[in-house]
């Protein structure tokens, strides 16, 4: 539980420290006056969906944090076995790398209304994550065809959880995804879709980011 | 002192804030079923919970009965006696008080108190809600399945919950999981929108520092939850993976009626670790908001601002941290190293820190207050006097020696039904008296309201009052029936008795309420727009009810905090959010504040803290 606990501890910290940013040295009774600007009162000068994305990665990392602390309480079990990572895991790492960085191009791109880029940028992102998903699929095929497989050992159903929970993840994006590219190629401007497109490439880096620690927690499987 | 100057400089015009794309509905079926509005979804989150709640109390009747009455009802065999103890426990804490401490009275009252047309995310409100319906419908299909539900008891521990010879190892707990992974999935989507809502769509005036303590309430539980239910979602998942598929996460490899099962050497433990990180933060996500409301409560029926509003505030901050931090509490019966129950018996000791604060802010609040003992205020005091009760055992508990022999008594379930069952109950109904108003038009009726306060107070301390003795006895919990036990005397079974009668009549007493809810929305004396005379915005709307988008063409601009109540100086002893400082006194006016409270407090009311 010490990894969640961390991450936890960290994340209430932060959540305080605003709060109490907020509320120190304020004696409400006192004032009444009303706020001139609507920034002054605390509100993030952000989107609502943006602030909402935050709320729902801070969700998801609580759910990835108490998984790999699950993984490592388990990995203290006398049958725990080290596990065969399938090679194709780093080809689809770097399949995952180039979405994120395809991403990031076409939020350069809708920033400078670009239309065409962005439709490009958009189906290349896709096709690299979908890429990555048919790699993971590969990645259990190998596994199982190995013996490896889901039942046989605890090490290989958390690599069979955690692949599965994060794919998942990267599914649900791909269907935001299919929503924004569905508006690009339907001739929405640039600028009506920056929002759409900004969301999504802060989704694809954590995603991203979830996978690199995910990927090394399975690759430092001790025996 | 303070002095102000208040010259029209002081008047703001109308926040200008961007008016969010309401979806306005046009038939009967998109303003009241498929409905975006937050007050349609929380009247639906309400009704929702209400009626699988007292599913949850018909089931604790079935119990009290066959623990009054052993042997004297066929239908109840062991098997169904757990499963009744099961499901009550699990829709008694999720189903009914989160979804309606949150998805209730948050949907309700959070845009209205912070002064917002509707949530920031109407369309995944509505689907929160629909989300949540099928969870409770699945949980309630799991009632007439082969096996019927699960009966592992509501902290599901592994191996039992899934091994054959616990009632509903089949079906049974493949529902109740798979209905929990959906209620968490709804309720991210709700949590979403309360934090969110309350982030960014207060209205100009509205900080932080003037929200009134119920948002603060709700506030802080969404963010425990959106941290804390993951936690619960996982082990779902995982337990899910052991039954059905076979894996072996939390099953250790063991010997079922003389045959290996294909488990090998999964960790029970782990179950535990998981399902009380995010069980003992759920004590808080019910609690919070019940702290929240009755500040409110207390204050607007004391007339008198609440004492040490930042105080409570930091304590809600300071409870939402620890509450993450003393979740072995639940465990230590469980082998742990005693290095470990020490770390946590201190952090359970620490949270009663803030919790007693709290306490004391009410009792202080109401001290020399101008008290109207109105049915919401009962139901507060109620709740005062009642989480006291609870709170002050669980010191007992919360202390290794003391919990280790205890941990298995009826004691345990005296204490936590006091401090989380019995204690947020009564805040909901003092709630729903309170805000009905607002949600119908019309008052309940005040003589029905006394008689549902006074027999469900006095009747819950006949029920759990005894059995803390019956705790103390050695009388064990989840027991179908007692047998011969030498060191129990007899007399316990007719103080089960007792227990069983008292239990009885509060249960059926809720039907007056109920029909009270009922015939008040036709029969009930119009309330007007403010009955209570309250402070806070929901109280200033054009319309009452609400109509869709809450306020009317502009929305209001917030000049103070939520408790000008009783201040001296102002023609009524209430002060709207709203409304701006005096246009009368030219230049400077004087306003009260910190110093001059040591003159003020000779008045019998007013003062501030």
């Amino acid at each position: 539980m010490t990894y969640a606990l961390i991450f936890l501890a960290g994340l209430m910290a932060v959540v305080v420290w605003w709060l109490v940013r907020q509320t120190i040295n304020v004696q409400p009774w006192v004032e009444q006056r009303a706020a001139d600007n609507v920034s002054g009162d605390g509100a993030l000068s952000l989107p609502p969906v943006k602030v909402g994305l935050g709320v729902f990665l801070a969700v998801a990392t609580s759910l990835f944090a108490l998984l790999i602390s699950a993984y490592h309480m388990r990995m203290m079990g006398d049958d725990w076995v080290r596990l065969p990572v399938p090679k194709v895991l780093w080809l689809n790492t770097v399949v995952l790398v180039l979405a994120s960085v395809a991403m990031q191009w076409t939020r350069g791109a809708a920033l400078r209304e670009q239309a065409d880029q962005v439709k490009t940028g958009m189906i290349a992102a896709g096709a690299f994550s979908f890429a990555f998903l048919a790699g993971q699929l590969w990645a259990w095929q190998q596994m199982d065809a190995a013996g490896y497989f889901l039942t046989a050992n605890p090490a290989y159903s958390f690599f069979f959880l955690l692949t599965a929970v994060h794919g998942l993840h990267l599914l649900g994006g791909l269907w935001v995804w299919a929503r924004t590219t569905n508006r690009v190629v339907r001739g929405a401007g640039a600028e009506t879709i920056r929002l759409s497109v900004e969301l999504c490439t802060v989704y694809w880096h954590y995603l991203l980011a979830v996978w690199v620690v995910l990927f090394a927690v399975l690759l430092h499987s001790h025996t | 002192m303070t002095y102000v100057a208040h010259d029209e400089s002081d008047f703001v015009r109308p926040a200008e804030v961007a008016e969010p794309e309401l979806y306005h509905p046009k038939t009967f079926i998109g303003k009241y079923i498929w409905s975006q509005d937050a007050k349609v979804i929380a009247v639906q989150y309400g009704i929702t919970a209400i009626a699988v709640g007292l599913v949850a109390l018909a089931l604790s009747g079935i119990m009290r009965l066959q623990l009054g009455f052993p042997h004297s009802f066929s239908f109840i065999t062991p098997a169904t006696y757990l499963q009744y103890v099961t499901m009550h426990g699990m829709i008694m804490v999720i189903y009914l008080l989160t979804a309606l401490f949150l998805g209730g009275f948050g949907n309700y009252l959070i845009p209205l108190m912070v002064g917002a047309r509707d949530m920031v995310f109407p369309y995944v409100n509505m689907v929160s809600y629909w989300v949540y319906l099928f969870a409770v419908l699945l949980l309630m299909a799991s009632l007439f399945v082969p096996g019927g539900p699960t009966g592992a008891g509501w902290t599901l521990y592994p191996p039992q919950a899934i091994l054959p010879g616990t009632p509903g190892a089949n079906w049974g707990i493949i529902l109740m999981l798979v209905s929990l992974a959906f209620f968490i999935i709804g309720f991210t989507m709700g949590g979403l929108n309360y934090v969110v809502t309350v982030l960014q769509a207060r209205t100009r005036g509205m900080t932080m520092m003037r929200l009134p303590l119920t948002v603060w309430g709700i506030f802080m539980a969404t963010i425990l939850a959106l941290l804390a239910f993951p936690a619960l979602f996982v082990s779902a998942i995982m337990m899910t993976l052991d039954q059905a598929l076979g894996t072996s996460f939390f099953m250790p490899a063991l010997v079922s009626k003389g045959e290996h099962l294909g488990y090998n050497g999964g960790s029970p433990i782990l179950f535990q670790h998981l399902f009380w990180f995010f069980g003992h933060p759920e004590v808080y996500i019910v609690a919070l908001p019940a702290f929240g409301i009755v500040s409110d409560l207390i204050s607007v029926n004391a007339r008198k601002n609440i004492f040490g509003y930042r105080m409570m505030v930091w304590a809600i901050l300071a409870i939402g941290g620890l509450s993450f931090v003393v979740w072995a509490h639940h465990m230590y019966v469980s082998g742990m190293n005693p290095y470990f129950g020490f770390f946590f018996a201190t952090t359970t000791l620490i949270i009663a820190i803030p919790t007693a604060l709290k306490v004391y802010n009410w009792v202080l609040t109401l001290w020399r207050g101008d008290i109207h003992l109105t049915v919401p205020m009962l139901f507060a005091i109620g709740f005062v006097f009642t989480f006291i009760n609870g709170g002050l055992t669980g010191l007992f508990l919360g202390n290794v020696p003391v919990d280790i022999p205890l941990s298995g008594t009826m004691f345990v379930v005296a204490h936590f039904h006091m401090v989380m069952a019995v204690s947020p109950i009564l805040v909901v109904f003092g709630a729903i008296y309170h805000w009905y108003p607002k949600i119908t038009g019309r008052m309940l009726n005040d003589t029905m309201g006394k008689f549902h306060f006074w027999v469900t107070f006095l009747g819950t301390y006949a029920i759990y009052y005894p059995m803390h003795y019956l705790g103390f006895l050695g009388v064990p919990r989840r027991y179908y029936a007692m047998g011969t036990t030498a060191f129990i005397p007899e007399s316990a079974q007719t103080l089960n008795e007792a227990i069983t009668i008292a239990a009885l009549i509060v249960g059926a007493v809720q039907v007056v309420f109920i029909w009270n809810l009922i015939w008040s929305y036709w029969n009930g004396k119009p309330s007007g727009g403010n009955p209570w005379r309250a402070t806070t915005l929901e109280w200033q709307t054009t319309d009452t009810p609400p109509k869709h988008g809450n306020f009317g063409p502009t929305l209001p601009v917030v000049y103070r905090w939520a408790y000008d109540y009783s201040v001296p100086g102002a023609p009524e002893d209430f002060i709207p959010q709203n409304q701006p400082p005096s246009r009368k006194t030219k230049g400077l006016e004087k306003v009260p504040d910190a110093s001059d409270l040591g003159t003020a407090a000779v008045k019998p009311q007013g003062g501030h803290s």
